[in-house]
């Protein structure tokens, strides 16, 4: 059989060494553009809640917390099976590794399950800004506001997640096919690279939108 | 010593050597390629269709102020020309031009490398600018847009009737093929240099398209998120940034030019790039003061993100906030003009020899000047607030982004021809073109600086009567420009097919990009150079140069 590195070994680079190093490098700055995206809409939400702070609490209390509390704690297990998965790949021990991953996209999926009922239960409120929104608070128009924000960036995370899904579905499948050795194994190292960066962005969203009206109910 | 032997010239092959040209052919071999040279070339191609495409518009308008109540077009067709201009000229023309075409051309070959670190990545990033450019014009052919390339709000999320999404989508698409360039260089300039190739011995060019680079990465998806905003604010009505919706608009701007103003170093840091490398080719002299001009590219694209605020001198900014601004504005001005005077000083006692290439480079010191002391005007929060939005302010950035960026293109396409064609050009008529576009600039543009002094409102489809003469002049030079713009174009593509074949160091200079043949092959290298001298080092490299 090949040598799975050399078949690994893409024609631009001299040695393994050198593509792995530069694959990483490569997702470093991706996930930088990453903190650039969401940062566009950290910053924009912040200066609104600086100047709508009751508004936006109100906005919050609304929230389901506990909901955003268990999914935090949901994602912070995705992130260990993760680890776990990268620590197996380096060991070279292939079986771990699907199991690994395997319970990664299935904690991935309890998220976003959780995520949608969420959603779900906002429409039922009527608190979907745009198509509908009820509020009667003389704030209304900022708390539609800090709704606008919500969905925007916990749908653009959600969005980072079912792309997630998909690297992790194909790593997955690179396993079970061998592609994957103690030598070589850099694919699955940048998807948990990437998988770290989209919860470690909900940590941050769970801050803003869940805690600040959490003592309001 | 630093001897170099790279490339020997071999004794007439009794085959004619394969390059990137030749070594594949067909369509299928050009859309499915992952070859930077050829990427490059399929970003020309690209670039050049929208150039000319945002030329027209230029054109247009140009004709239609030649009466003081305008001739061609009513109003709202007047807005959307100078709307579809914008857009065009920068997205699809100026923020890929130098980086996406010589950039991904050369910049491999200047490190000794193969290839970029993520071929496929490049030609998706092509890939990309197309589909993004391709959505911008059927937002044009659907009727077009006519919120001025800034889509300042409410105005586009609200009340404008045109295409604005369609446009806007398109924009966002093509950021992210900014995005893949940025990446995809950094992460080469990091990992795939030649041995010996330490930073400090890297070409000014790298510096630069390197400090270009992050700007793309940082900035970009700040656009993106901010026209994905405009999107959702103006399909679901829900209140970002229209004030009657509870938003605000001075955000939009501030988000708009976080990345629009660190946008105009992305066009213009990649033209110090290439004028960096043809003036110290042309001189025969290592570029002055390497590291000052090195470190400047980087303080550039760092102060470059702290300056979006002069943009907003009159919309509601606090004085702080302005004076801030104001003095961050002068601060970018001190990197800009150390590179100016190390471009004179390397001139100073060079052996200057006026081809081509270097004249489009003095050509693009003197109009750069120009541009970046007009800048300081416009840096000043008193005369800002007197010429804001005025032709003042169009004449400013067209000296910077028309007078430098466009003309550092056509200088470094000249300088790179020999290599990208493996034909020489005809200099006569090139130094022509270039002399014509020279003078038909500053008749279009600088009449635009005294109409804008006296108060002529920019992006307006009328004006005073006694704006005329100005008017016609400027016009007059569009057209000038317009032919310096269509000759190159015409004798370059001759030159592809008929030229004479070029040597592989024509301008007998230093570069790694010169030491392999003339096109290069597939992998630009028979072998990986070592690399054991400086960047510019004539006198090293002396004999091989036969520089007497």
């Amino acid at each position: 059989m090949a040598d799975p590195i050399a078949l690994a070994l893409r024609e631009q680079f001299h040695s393994a060494e050198q593509q792995r190093e530069t694959s990483t490098v490569g997702m470093w700055i991706f996930l930088i553009t990453e903190v650039m995206l969401f940062g566009g809409l950290f910053t924009a939400f912040s200066v609104y809640r600086m100047s709508h702070p009751a508004a936006f609490d109100q906005g919050s209390a609304d929230m389901e917390f506990w909901m955003g509390a268990v999914n935090t704690a949901v994602l912070i297990c995705s992130s260990f099976c993760m680890a776990m998965a990268v620590h197996s790949a380096e060991k070279g021990k292939n079986g771990r590794l699907a199991f690994f991953l395997i319970l990664t996209i299935l904690i991935g999926l309890v998220f976003l399950g959780i995520k949608f009922t969420e959603y779900y239960l906002h429409y039922h409120d009527q608190k979907l800004p745009g198509i509908v929104f009820h509020d009667t608070s003389p704030d209304a128009a900022y708390v539609q506001m800090f709704f606008v924000f919500y969905f925007l960036m916990t749908g653009l995370h959600a969005f980072h997640m079912i792309i997630g899904e998909g690297i992790l579905g194909a790593m997955l499948f690179r396993t079970l096919l061998g592609s994957f050795s103690e030598r070589y194994h850099t694919p699955v190292e940048l998807a948990g690279l990437y998988w770290h960066f989209v919860d470690t962005v909900w940590v941050f969203l769970f801050a803003i939108f869940y805690i600040p009206g959490a003592h309001m109910k | 010593m630093a001897t170099v032997t790279l490339f020997e010239p071999q004794s007439a092959p009794a085959q004619p050597r394969l390059n990137y040209l030749t070594e594949k052919t067909g369509l299928m071999s050009w859309l499915f390629t992952t070859d930077h040279k050829r990427i490059g070339l399929l970003y020309v191609f690209s670039i050049t269709f929208f150039f000319f495409f945002g030329g027209f518009f230029a054109l247009l308008m140009r004709l239609h102020l030649l009466l003081p109540q305008g001739w061609l077009f009513g109003h709202e067709t007047y807005n959307k020309l100078f709307t579809m201009h914008g857009i065009i000229m920068v997205w699809f023309f100026l923020i890929p031009s130098i980086p996406n075409t010589l950039g991904n051309f050369v910049l491999p070959m200047m490190i000794g490398a193969k290839d970029l670190a993520f071929p496929k990545l490049n030609l998706l990033s092509w890939y990309i600018f197309m589909l993004g450019g391709m959505t911008t014009l059927y937002a044009l052919v659907r009727g077009g847009v006519d919120t001025g390339w800034t889509f300042y709000t409410p105005f586009s999320t609200s009340y404008s009737t045109s295409f604005v999404i369609t446009a806007a989508v398109g924009i966002l698409i093509a950021g992210f093929s900014s995005i893949l360039t940025g990446l995809n260089f950094i992460a080469t300039v990091h990992r795939m240099r030649a041995p010996g190739l330490t930073w400090f011995r890297l070409p000014i060019f790298i510096w630069s398209t390197y400090a270009t680079s992050l700007i793309l990465v940082l900035a970009t998806p700040v656009l993106a998120i901010t026209l994905a905003m405009i999107g959702i604010e103006r399909i679901f009505q829900v209140g970002i940034f229209d004030p009657a919706l509870g938003g605000d608009p001075v955000l939009f701007q501030h988000m708009f030019w976080f990345y629009s103003h660190p946008a105009v170093y992305i066009m213009v840091l990649p033209a110090m790039a290439v004028v960096s490398e043809i003036i110290p080719t042309f001189s025969r002299k290592p570029i002055f003061g390497y590291k000052a001009v090195a470190f400047s590219s980087m303080a550039i694209a760092i102060l470059g993100f702290l300056v979006w605020g002069h943009h907003m001198f009159v919309a509601g900014e606090s004085a702080y906030a302005a004076m801030t601004f104001s003095f961050l504005s002068y601060m970018v001005a001190i990197p800009s003009a150390i590179k100016v005077f190390n471009w004179t000083a390397t001139m100073y006692r060079g052996s200057v020899q006026l081809d081509t290439p270097m004249l489009y480079a003095i050509g693009f010191v003197a109009l750069f000047t120009i541009g970046g002391m007009t800048g300081l005007f416009l840096a000043a929060l008193g005369i800002d607030v007197h010429v804001t939005d005025t032709y003042f302010v169009i004449a400013h950035f067209h000296y910077i982004m028309v007078g430098g960026t466009v003309m550092a293109f056509l200088g470094g396409v000249h300088y790179w021809w020999p290599k990208i064609s493996g034909k020489m050009y005809p200099e006569f008529l090139a130094k022509l073109s270039a002399l014509t576009v020279f003078l038909g600039f500053n008749l279009t543009f600088f009449p635009q600086f005294i109409l804008g002094y006296m108060g002529m409102p920019r992006r307006y489809a009328a004006y005073p009567p006694e704006f005329q003469v100005l008017n016609v002049l400027s016009t007059a030079g569009a057209s000038i420009l317009g032919v310096g713009y269509v000759v190159p174009l015409i004798y370059l593509m001759w030159a592809w097919k008929y030229g004479e074949s070029a040597p592989d160091n024509p301008w007998r200079t230093t570069g790694l990009e010169w030491k392999t043949p003339s096109p290069p092959p597939k992998h630009n290298f028979e072998e990986t150079p070592v690399v054991t001298w400086k960047a510019y080092d004539f006198e090293a490299q002396k004999e091989e140069l036969h520089l007497g």
